[in-house]
C-alpha cells in the first residue's frame, strides 16, 4: 500500500472545476513534482493536502488514514510557501522553534533540534537574525528548516524556488534534492518550471485543465511523452513528417532532410538554429563543441535517428528513488 | 535651475507660515503678555500666567483629566478597534465595504452632531443607555454620564475609533496571507495565530494608531464641551473660557501653549519608541 493516496480528488470552485478527478499513488521517501501552468489546479492539490482547502469530493490518505479528518493543524505536514511565511517579528531561531513549541518539545530538545536542523540547511551562525535581516536564499533555507524540524511525514513545497534569481535557484535545486536525500522525507513539490521538476523529482506528474496528463519519471515523460501537452510543456519539440523530434536530437550531416538556416542564435553551451524546410520550420539544438558550425543562409541537411524510443531500462540510474 | 523648487513650493510655504506659524507665534508671544480686569491686555514680558499654569493645583488637575481621559479614551480605543479592523479585514467582499462605510460613516458627521446624539443617549437618569443597561441587568441604578469623565471616554472612544481602525487595518494590509496557514500547518491552534502571530506583526499600526488618537482626545474640544460642560472642564475648554468668558487672553495662550508642548513631546517620544523598538523586525 502506497504511503500517500489521492483517490479521485476533485475540487470544484462555483462551475469551475480546479482539480478533475486526480488519483495518485505515492511511495514513502518519494520525490513527487506536480508540473503545469498556472491554473492546472496544481496549487488547489497541494492546499487540500495541507486542509487550507476542502475537496469537493474523493479522498486522501496518508499510511491507510483519512487525512482529511484531521484537522490542518493536527496534520504534521510541513509547508514551504512561495512567500516563505517566515514571522517578520521572531528571529530564524524562532521561527525554526515555533512548530516544536507547539509539538510541546521541552527547551533543552528544542535548542537541540533547532541548531541541528540549521546546520543542515546551512545557517548555524544566522540563528539570532530576523528574516528582514537575510537574503532570500537564505530565507527559503529558513523556512525549509521550518518545516524540517517537526519531523514531518510529508514536506509541501509550493513554488519554493520562484522567488530566487536564476543561478541562485540552480544551486538551491541541487541543495534541496540534497537536503531531501539526507532526511528522506516524502516531498510534493508544486512548480511550473518544468527544468525545475525534471531536477528534483522522482516522478513527475504533468497536470492540465485540473487533470493528471501524465505521471513518470521525468526521463520517461520527456523521451515518450503520453500527449502533445507533456510533449510540448516539458521541451521544445518539432512536428516533421507526422513525427514529434527533440531539436536536440536533430543533427546536421550530408544527405537527409534539405533545409536552409534562417536564424542561428548562439545560446554560449548550445547553439539554437530555425531551419526552412519542406516540412515546415525545424528548430535544432546543437551542442557547443567548439567546431565550426552553419551560418545564416547555408544549406543544410538534417539527420536524426526515427528508432524506437528508449524503454524504460535504459533510464539513467540513480533518477529512481533513493 | 537650482531655484526652481524652492520658487514652486514658494506659495505652500506663505500659506503654511501666514496660517500655522505666524498665528502659533503670536500665541507663544501672547502667553508672556500681563492682563489685569481693568487694564486689559498689557503688551510686556512677564512669566506670571507661566508661573500660574505651572504651580497651580487647579491647573495641575485640568491637565491631569486631560491626559487621565486621552489614556482611557487610547485604551478602549485600541480594545474595541483593533478587533474591529481584524474581523473587518476577514470579512467577504459585499459585506466588508458595508462594514468599512459603518465605521467610517461617523467621519463623515459633524462631531458636534455625533456629541449631542451621545447626550441624548446619556440625558439623565432616564438616558437610553441607563435603561438599557439596567434592563440588561449590568447595574441597578443609573451611572451618572453626562458631565463625568466616563461620559467624555465614552463619547471620545466613539468619535475617535475609526483612525485606531483605519491605522490596524493598513498593518493587517502588510500581513502576508499565508503567514496565518504556515502557523497552522505548525500545529497553531486559532487563539495562538492571534495572539503569537497576528498580534505582534500589527502592533506598529495599534501604537501608531494610540498616538493619533491620544493627540485626537487630548486635543478634543466640541465633545469635551458638550458632554462636560463648564462643570468639568480639560484644557481645551480652560483655554476657550480663558479666551472667551474671562478674557484673560494671556492665561488662555499659556494653557494652549503648554497643551501643545506637552502633546508633542508625548507624541514624538512615543513614536521614537515604536520607531526604535520595531526598526529591527520591519525594517
Amino acid at each position: 500500500m502506497a504511503f500517500l493516496t489521492l483517490e479521485k480528488l476533485t475540487k470544484k470552485f462555483g462551475t469551475h472545476l480546479a482539480v478533475d478527478g486526480l488519483s495518485l499513488e505515492v511511495e514513502k521517501g518519494e520525490f513527487i513534482a506536480l508540473l503545469g501552468p498556472s491554473g492546472c489546479g496544481k496549487t488547489t492539490t497541494l492546499q487540500m493536502i495541507a486542509g487550507f482547502v476542502d475537496p469537493t469530493a474523493g479522498a486522501i490518505r496518508l499510511e491507510g488514514r483519512d487525512l482529511l479528518a484531521i484537522k490542518p493543524a493536527k496534520r504534521g505536514l510541513g509547508i514551504v510557501f512561495q512567500s516563505y511565511a517566515l514571522f517578520p517579528h521572531m528571529t530564524v531561531a524562532e521561527n525554526v522553534a515555533f512548530g516544536l513549541e507547539m509539538q510541546g518539545v521541552v527547551a533543552a530538545e528544542r535548542t537541540k533540534r533547532v541548531a541541528e536542523t540549521l546546520d543542515l540547511v546551512g545557517l548555524g551562525a544566522f540563528a539570532v537574525r530576523f528574516p528582514r535581516q537575510m537574503s532570500g536564499g537564505q530565507q527559503q533555507r529558513v523556512a525549509l528548516a521550518r518545516a524540517l524540524v517537526i519531523r514531518p511525514s510529508i514536506l509541501l513545497l509550493d513554488e519554493p524556488l520562484s522567488n530566487l534569481d536564476a543561478k541562485l535557484r540552480e544551486e538551491m535545486q541541487i541543495e534541496l534534492r540534497q537536503i531531501q536525500r539526507t532526511v528522506s522525507t516524502t516531498t510534493i513539490l508544486v512548480t511550473h518550471d518544468q527544468a525545475e521538476a525534471m531536477a528534483l523529482s522522482d516522478r513527475i506528474v504533468v497536470m492540465n485543465q485540473g487533470r493528471a496528463e501524465q505521471i513518470g519519471p521525468p526521463h520517461e515523460a520527456y523521451e515518450r511523452p503520453a500527449t502533445p501537452f507533456v510533449a510540448n510543456f516539458l521541451g521544445k519539440t518539432n512536428l516533421v513528417n507526422g513525427t514529434t523530434v527533440r531539436p536536440e536530437k536533430i543533427s546536421f550531416g550530408t544527405s537527409g532532410l534539405a533545409g536552409k538556416v534562417r536564424t542561428r542564435i548562439f545560446q554560449g553551451n548550445h547553439w539554437l538554429y530555425q531551419v526552412d524546410t519542406d516540412g515546415g520550420l525545424v528548430t535544432v539544438i546543437r551542442q557547443n563543441t567548439g567546431e565550426a558550425m552553419p551560418t545564416e543562409g547555408a544549406a543544410v541537411h538534417l539527420v536524426w535517428q526515427s528508432s524506437p524510443p528508449p524503454s524504460s531500462g535504459e533510464v539513467p540510474a540513480g533518477r529512481r528513488g533513493s | 535651475m537650482r531655484l526652481a523648487p524652492y520658487l514652486l513650493s514658494l506659495p505652500a510655504l506663505l500659506l503654511f507660515a501666514g496660517v500655522v506659524v505666524v498665528p502659533l507665534v503670536m500665541t507663544v508671544l501672547l502667553s508672556f503678555h500681563d492682563w489685569g480686569q481693568y487694564k486689559g491686555i498689557e503688551p510686556v514680558f512677564i512669566l506670571k500666567n507661566w508661573q500660574e499654569v505651572l504651580t497651580d493645583s487647579y491647573f495641575h488637575e485640568m491637565f491631569a483629566r486631560t491626559f487621565r481621559i486621552a489614556f482611557f479614551v487610547t485604551l478602549l480605543a485600541a480594545v474595541f478597534g483593533a478587533p474591529e479592523a481584524y474581523i473587518l479585514n476577514r470579512m467577504k467582499s459585499p459585506w466588508r465595504g458595508l462594514f468599512l462605510l459603518v465605521i467610517l460613516g461617523p467621519l463623515l458627521i459633524s462631531v458636534v452632531a455625533r456629541t449631542l446624539g451621545w447626550a441624548l443617549l446619556f440625558g439623565g437618569n432616564s438616558g437610553l443607555v441607563n435603561k438599557a443597561l439596567m434592563s440588561a441587568g449590568l447595574i441597578s441604578a443609573p451611572l451618572p454620564f453626562m458631565f463625568t469623565e466616563t461620559g467624555m471616554v465614552v463619547a471620545l472612544a466613539h468619535v475617535l475609533m475609526p483612525y485606531m481602525v483605519l491605522s490596524v487595518w493598513a498593518a493587517l494590509q502588510r500581513l502576508d496571507p499565508q503567514i496565518e496557514n504556515a502557523a497552522v500547518a505548525l500545529g497553531a491552534g486559532p487563539f495562538t495565530v492571534l495572539r503569537r502571530i497576528v498580534l505582534p506583526q500589527v502592533m506598529p499600526g495599534i501604537l501608531s494608531g494610540a498616538i493619533i488618537v491620544f493627540a485626537l482626545a487630548a486635543s478634543a474640544f466640541a465633545t469635551p464641551a458638550i458632554i462636560g460642560g463648564r462643570r468639568l472642564k480639560v484644557a481645551s475648554t480652560l483655554a476657550y473660557d480663558e479666551f472667551l468668558n474671562t478674557l484673560n487672553w494671556p492665561l488662555g495662550a499659556a494653557v494652549a501653549v503648554l497643551l501643545l508642548l506637552a502633546l508633542v513631546a508625548i507624541v514624538i517620544g512615543a513614536s521614537r519608541l515604536v520607531e526604535r523598538r520595531y526598526a529591527q523586525v520591519f525594517g
